[in-house]
């Protein structure tokens, strides 16, 4: 029975049938596409995008140069160079994020006691040269304050979950 | 010096233009018919397809084409430079020139010759020349396979179809195009063509259609993930748009051919008052639009037939039943006396 059955459906070609009827069903379904550069998807608090160096309001860079980031970058993407300021407290001389060697792992976030190294939400960093790339100390700090907003938005929203 | 005019520069003038005025919408339908793919494959995917140039991405294809038409036409160093030149351009001539024999409406064809059918078969035919050259002119295996595929693949589809136009013929009892037009007339509109009387016939034309344009499910020639792009792979630019441009417009060809033998060409569906004032010309696009759709449709539907199935399918399949087909179509038109007395 179920052989005639079978042979039924393939002389009518039954299974191209559905096959078709359904694609045919999906044309008229609302499509998923986002027009990308003119709208973008949500995007989590915990996204891992472009680099920042963060201030303390007051304008004072966040970053005590303990590299911890340095150390926990599994990538090595990270070089810093430190010595104590006039007024004695330690800073940075020197903080290259090598951008091409990232690996977006966002270790060094974690690893900041002082929330001064941060991913930030910006994913549309392309460049067309490699030297674009290698990010110094003046680019993260101005990434920083150019992001501050989200940025301060963004841990205040995952704050629960840390 | 009137007497010559008219006698020969204005009969040649005028073919001309009619050559004109067919090529130019060609042309357009295949570059629109691109579109048209791209945005119905998107739309069965839940995608939206081209949107960005030009109101809905209709000026995509302009963009396209200008695109190709740019870009450098590079020529392999091992390849056999003539043939390899000349490949596309068979493929897009003889896309073109079949065009001459098809009726676009009562009257309105080019060449309105009596072996009709025969001249569209036989161009169609020969359209697998044009990919032989490339796949042996390209000097590159992934060219050369695909070549061979498609030779075979069109060479076993074109004897079903073959006997399928049989049947058909036998029905109209003449080659012409137009005769077999209007063969399909009568007082019941639309189930007086052969598409309704003969479905099963018109559905394994249909198929094997797909085979000989070399489109989903049977690309076995592009089959991209094992050939790379089969016989093409060599070709950029200009050459390659040709190639395209013939893909295309044997697509568009092979909807008029089945909508002349099975979807009564420019006819009205059903002859009465609001159906036939529209002209035939409209009728026929429409037609020819509606098989586009379904080229398209089984595209975005079935995934790629194997080497070996595709085969079996021609030999095994439609091969026995295309000929049963004519063996059971003589046969009623024989026992119940139907057979068109000529």
């Amino acid at each position: 029975m179920s052989f005639i059955r079978r042979s039924v459906g393939s002389v009518f070609l039954k299974e191209l049938v559905i096959g078709m009827s359904l694609t045919l069903r999906y044309l008229f379904r609302p499509k998923v596409t986002i027009n990308y550069p003119y709208e973008k998807g949500p995007l989590s608090p915990r996204f891992r995008g472009e680099h920042a160096l963060r201030r303390y309001p007051n304008g004072e860079e966040r970053c005590i140069a303990c590299k911890l980031c340095e150390a926990i970058c599994p990538a090595q993407a990270i070089t810093i160079e430190a010595e104590p300021r006039e007024d004695g407290s330690r800073r940075t001389t020197r903080y290259d994020i090598d951008m091409v060697k990232c690996i977006y792992c966002g270790f060094c976030q974690e690893a900041c006691p002082v929330d001064a190294i941060v991913e930030g939400p910006n994913f549309e960093f392309a460049t067309e040269s490699r030297e674009e790339l290698m990010y110094d100390k003046d680019k993260l700090l101005s990434n920083g304050d150019r992001w501050e907003t989200e940025l301060g938005q963004r841990i205040a929203a995952d704050a629960p979950y840390r | 010096m009137v007497d010559f005019w008219f006698n020969y520069i204005w009969p040649v003038a005028w073919i001309v233009i009619k050559i004109v005025a067919i090529v130019i919408p060609v042309m357009l339908s295949v570059a629109y018919l691109t579109l048209a793919e791209r945005k119905i494959i998107g739309g069965m995917q839940l995608r939206k397809g081209p949107n960005i140039v030009g109101p809905f991405g209709l000026l995509q294809p302009i963009a396209d084409g200008l695109k190709l038409f740019l870009k450098e036409t590079i020529i392999p160093s091992g390849a056999s430079r003539g043939v390899f030149i000349l490949a596309p351009c068979v493929t897009f001539v003889l896309a073109l020139v079949a065009w001459s024999v098809i009726p676009f409406g009562d009257g309105m064809v080019l060449a309105d010759i009596n072996v009709g059918i025969l001249f569209l078969f036989a161009i169609s035919s020969l359209g697998v020349y044009g990919i032989l050259m490339a796949g042996w002119a390209s000097n590159s295996m992934y060219a050369f396979l695909g070549a061979l595929r498609s030779a075979a693949q069109m060479v076993s589809y074109e004897l079903a179809m073959g006997f399928i136009i049989i049947t058909v013929l036998m029905c109209v009892g003449s080659l012409n195009l137009t005769d077999i037009v209007m063969a399909q007339k009568g007082e019941y509109g639309m189930l007086n063509w052969f598409g309704v009387l003969m479905f099963p016939m018109a559905v394994i034309f249909f198929i094997s259609t797909l085979a000989e344009t070399n489109r989903h499910p049977f690309d076995m020639p592009e089959a991209e993930a094992e050939l790379v792009a089969g016989y093409n792979v060599e070709y950029s630019a200009m050459a390659f748009a040709l190639f395209f441009l013939g893909e295309y417009a044997n697509m568009i060809l092979m909807s008029g051919m089945t909508s002349v033998l099975f979807l009564g060409g420019w006819l009205p569906p059903v002859d009465i008052a609001p159906f036939n004032m529209i002209p035939g010309p409209i009728w026929f696009a429409a037609k020819i639009a509606f098989c586009l759709f379904i080229f398209i449709w089984v595209r975005a539907t079935f995934p790629r037939y194997r080497y070996d199935q595709l085969m079996r399918l021609g030999w095994k399949v439609f091969l026995p039943l295309s000929l049963a087909a004519v063996v059971i179509v003589a046969s009623v038109l024989v026992a119940f006396d139907l057979a068109p007395q000529v």
